[in-house]
């Protein structure tokens, strides 16, 4: 349900009817900018937004992306480690 | 692609793949006595089959495809409405893509359309408002469908159509809500589920608040999650650990873009336009109170319904199921799809007889299209 | 070509007199059509000869198609490219060398004078680049709302070397799956022309000649099984038919796909598979193994071919399979398309 895909604010088309540019890998979309601004809309170019049927719902949150980022990193170094542990162990076994 | 590529990483979704199998060991996920994880969204189902999640992971974990496909949860009676709107000669009948091939007791909009009526596909119901505005002369009707995710964009609309005064701009609602089929799935006596991968893009509306009641109420634990690879293999492994510490509580692992109070303005343009209809029917489910909504009396002028005079409960209502369709059974989790007896037999993404075989996100469609079809004829061999 | 003093049409806009079978329609003809084509007095009946067609062993190909496209001009080409080019990519593909081609048009009334010249002069430079000859043709006029601008037919002839014997069934488990280039350009480059989703991108269609790339990788790699020319439905079509006629399995790498930028952006927008989407100048060719990196250096040599690239391999799976294998291993199968690809917004 509900397909939605970042995309960068990249220009502003209509300020009264609040919709702007958005470019998603390098394809182009007028979206409304509603949900998401506050303030004049030029401050949104540059901004990433998620954007669904035509409307950016939703501002990405980078910091937020990152922690996910981070926290998947070491999840994965913390299982290498174990993975490195179990083989060790059973190197050992196979040798006893 | 930022924001997409990263979770995808092939490297971090194999340890996530080892952590999961670790936990589900440690919690006894067995083959034989598999945890049960729904995943209410559609677009989480289709991911699980594009990248083939449902093979790499751990046998002790079964994923049920939840009712969040909202073509898939469609009355039959609300499309043959679609039809016999489309079919009026002063309208362009606008839609998604997604309801084009959905059938209705007659026929779908595709085979309407190819009998001559003036069906539009669009990407935004603004280019609906857009094709109202250079086509004074008929009657534009956009076809409102779908969850929280999809409906502040047709409130939005409505709304620019009022300050406009545009008077040949309507909106056909079939908005529907998340909660309460959920609360209907866990009071079923025969639900076995364990725990709920949450909804993304309808909680990017409406928060996480909305799920408390499946921790507080029902001790399921539920993680709002996105929609690449990793998401949801790391939320498949967040449910897990609740399981294993005996909580139960909402988690969001998407909160790059979810905001635990979700967005206000989508959340006030909703209530400005739409109220809740006393019940509404889900293909499958049955009538859930208030779990449908309609446009308000203050916006009557853009309501279809209205309009063309379409009452919802006025025309005959539950319109049977097609003979031998086992749409309900699968969408609450009952049964998978292949075991319906008419999976890849009588239903058949070129043929559907229910439409979870119509939407790319019905749970039939998927396997079928995703490598289920081979699971059916291994299943249904033995019955030949 | 020897017209300098080229006449002007006097009207600029078809009408139904231009399909009459009189003055009307010798004018169109001969001003519009046949001081185009060559030769330059077209006639209805070609007659053919060619020192090919007297090697022994050598066999005739034939192919007809017929093309419909909304927008008719768009980027990258116009039905005018597309009537040469895919016609010259059907024979090419069977191992042809093509050679002549007709071309039927059906024009809807008020269609602009101006765009059949322009589409006619895009015939004209494509086949010359393709090295066949448009030699009979025939025009007819349909009234408004009959068809869309115009509808172009063309078949080919083209004449098969000895000893060569391209063909699906002879594919075998092993082979490389290769394609020249990248994918889904035309399907991205129509939806966009078409405006219907408001969505813009610099985007064009890869519309091209394959002939020329096909005789370099027939040089290099003599040992080619098959290949087809991935159109509408895509490489995953044009794949499922050639496994199903192979009796073999055929494994996709995701991480090897050629896609462009704008490609997947559009997809992932509209919910769209690339490997369903129109190609007009795409191939996919099975080869052995060993001789797949000299296929695949000849294409790179072409200019139809700079992008080519192996994308998966036949194997001794469930027969007409095919799966694709994501970064993580997971697999899925890429199954013929059902009815028209729909933009989706679940």
């Amino acid at each position: 349900m509900c397909l939605g895909i970042p995309g960068q604010i990249v220009g502003i088309v209509d300020e009264d009817r609040q919709m702007a540019m958005a470019e998603v890998s390098g394809v182009r979309r007028e979206v409304s900018v509603v949900c998401v601004a506050d303030g004049p809309l030029e401050t949104l170019i540059g901004t990433w937004v998620l954007i669904h049927v035509g409307f950016a719902m939703s501002r990405i949150d980078e910091d937020e992306a990152a922690r996910t980022l981070e926290a998947l990193r070491e999840l994965g170094e913390a299982q290498e480690a174990l993975e490195a542990m179990a083989a060790g162990a059973a190197a050992l076994e196979g040798r006893a | 692609m930022r924001y997409v590529e990263e979770f995808r990483d092939p490297q971090a979704a194999k340890s996530l793949l080892s952590r999961i199998a670790a936990t589900a060991d440690a919690i006894g996920a067995t083959r034989a006595k598999p945890v049960h994880i729904m995943e209410i969204c559609g677009g989480h189902t289709h991911a699980i089959f594009r990248y083939g999640l449902d093979r790499l992971i751990h046998e002790g974990v079964e994923f049920i495809h939840g009712p969040g496909c909202p073509v898939c949860v469609l009355p039959r009676s609300r499309v043959d409405e679609c039809v016999l709107l489309a079919e009026r000669s002063e309208v362009i009948f606008t839609t998604f893509g997604d309801a084009m091939r959905v059938p209705g007791t007659r026929k779908s909009l595709i085979q309407a359309k190819a009998e001559g009526a003036d069906v539009r596909m669009v990407y935004s119901p603004l280019d609906a408002l857009e094709l109202a505005r250079r086509n004074p002369d008929r009657e534009v009707v956009f076809f409102g469908l779908g969850f929280e995710t999809t409906t502040p964009s047709t409130a939005l609309t409505i709304r620019q159509a009022a300050r406009e005064g545009l008077g040949n701009f309507t909106v056909f609602c079939n908005h529907i809500t998340v909660p309460p089929p959920i609360r209907v799935l866990l009071e079923d006596p025969h639900m076995m589920l364990d725990g709920f991968v949450g909804p993304g893009h309808v909680s990017m509306v409406i928060g996480t608040h909305p799920y408390d009641f499946i921790a507080r109420d029902y001790g399921k634990p539920i993680v709002v999650a996105g929609f690449e690879p990793l998401d949801l293999l790391q939320s498949v492994l967040m449910v897990l650990e609740q399981i294993r510490d005996g909580r139960a509580e909402v988690e969001n692992q998407y909160a790059r873009v979810v905001p635990e109070h979700g967005n206000p303005v989508s959340l006030a343009a909703i209530a400005d336009v739409y109220e809740p209809r006393p019940s509404f029917e889900w293909r499958g489910l049955g009538e859930i109170d208030a779990s449908g909504l309609r446009i308000r009396d203050a916006y009557r002028a853009f309501d279809a319904e209205v309009k063309f005079a379409i009452g919802y409960g006025a025309g005959p209502r539950a319109v049977a199921e097609p003979e031998g369709c086992a749409c309900g059974q699968v969408m609450t989790g009952r049964i998978k799809p292949v075991a319906c007896p008419q999976f890849g037999l009588g239903c058949t993404p070129e043929m559907p007889l229910g439409a979870l075989m119509v939407s790319s996100e019905g749970a039939c469609a998927a396997y079928y299209q995703y490598g289920g079809a081979r699971a059916a004829s291994q299943v249904q061999e033995p019955a030949e | 070509m020897n017209a300098p003093t080229r006449p002007r049409m006097r009207d600029t806009r078809i009408t139904l007199a231009h399909g009459g079978g009189g003055k009307a329609m010798r004018e169109l003809i001969e001003t519009v059509f046949t001081s185009a084509f060559e030769p330059a007095s077209m006639e209805d009946q070609a007659r053919l000869t060619d020192a090919a067609l007297a090697q022994p062993g050598a066999r005739l190909a034939f192919t007809t198609d017929s093309f419909v496209v909304d927008p008719v001009e768009f980027p990258g080409g116009d039905i005018g490219t597309l009537a040469v080019c895919g016609t010259v990519n059907d024979l090419a593909v069977g191992g042809a060398r093509p050679l002549w081609l007709s071309a039927a048009f059906i024009i809807e009334e008020g269609t602009e004078i101006a765009l059949l010249e322009r589409l006619v002069a895009s015939m004209k430079a494509e086949a010359r680049a393709a090295g066949v000859r448009i030699v009979t043709g025939d025009t007819k006029v349909v009234g408004r709302g009959c068809a869309d601008k115009v509808f172009i037919t063309t078949a080919g002839i083209g004449v098969i070397p000895p000893g060569r014997d391209l063909r699906a069934d002879a594919i075998r488990p092993g082979d490389v799956v290769l394609v020249n280039g990248l994918l889904g350009d035309h399907g991205t480059a129509i939806l966009t022309a078409r405006g219907d989703m408001a969505l813009s991108a610099d985007i064009r269609s890869d519309c091209q000649g394959l002939g020329h790339l096909m005789e370099a990788v027939l040089a290099a790699a003599p040992g080619v099984r098959a290949a087809r020319d991935a159109t509408r439905g895509g490489i995953a079509s044009a794949l499922n038919e050639m496994a199903e006629a192979a009796g073999v399995a055929v494994e996709l790498d995701e991480t090897a796909l050629p896609l462009r930028a704008e490609v997947r952006g559009m997809c992932e927008i509209l919910g769209l598979d690339p490997l369903y989407l129109a190609n007009e100048g795409t191939l996919v060719l099975f080869v052995p193994e060993d001789q797949a990196a000299a296929a695949l250096s000849a294409m790179r040599a072409t200019p139809a071919g700079r992008e080519a690239v192996a994308i998966g391999h036949a194997h001794a799976g469930i027969a007409g399979r095919v799966t694709l294998r994501s970064a993580f291993g997971g697999a899925r199968i890429v199954d013929m398309l059902v009815g028209e690809q729909l933009p989706r917004i679940c």
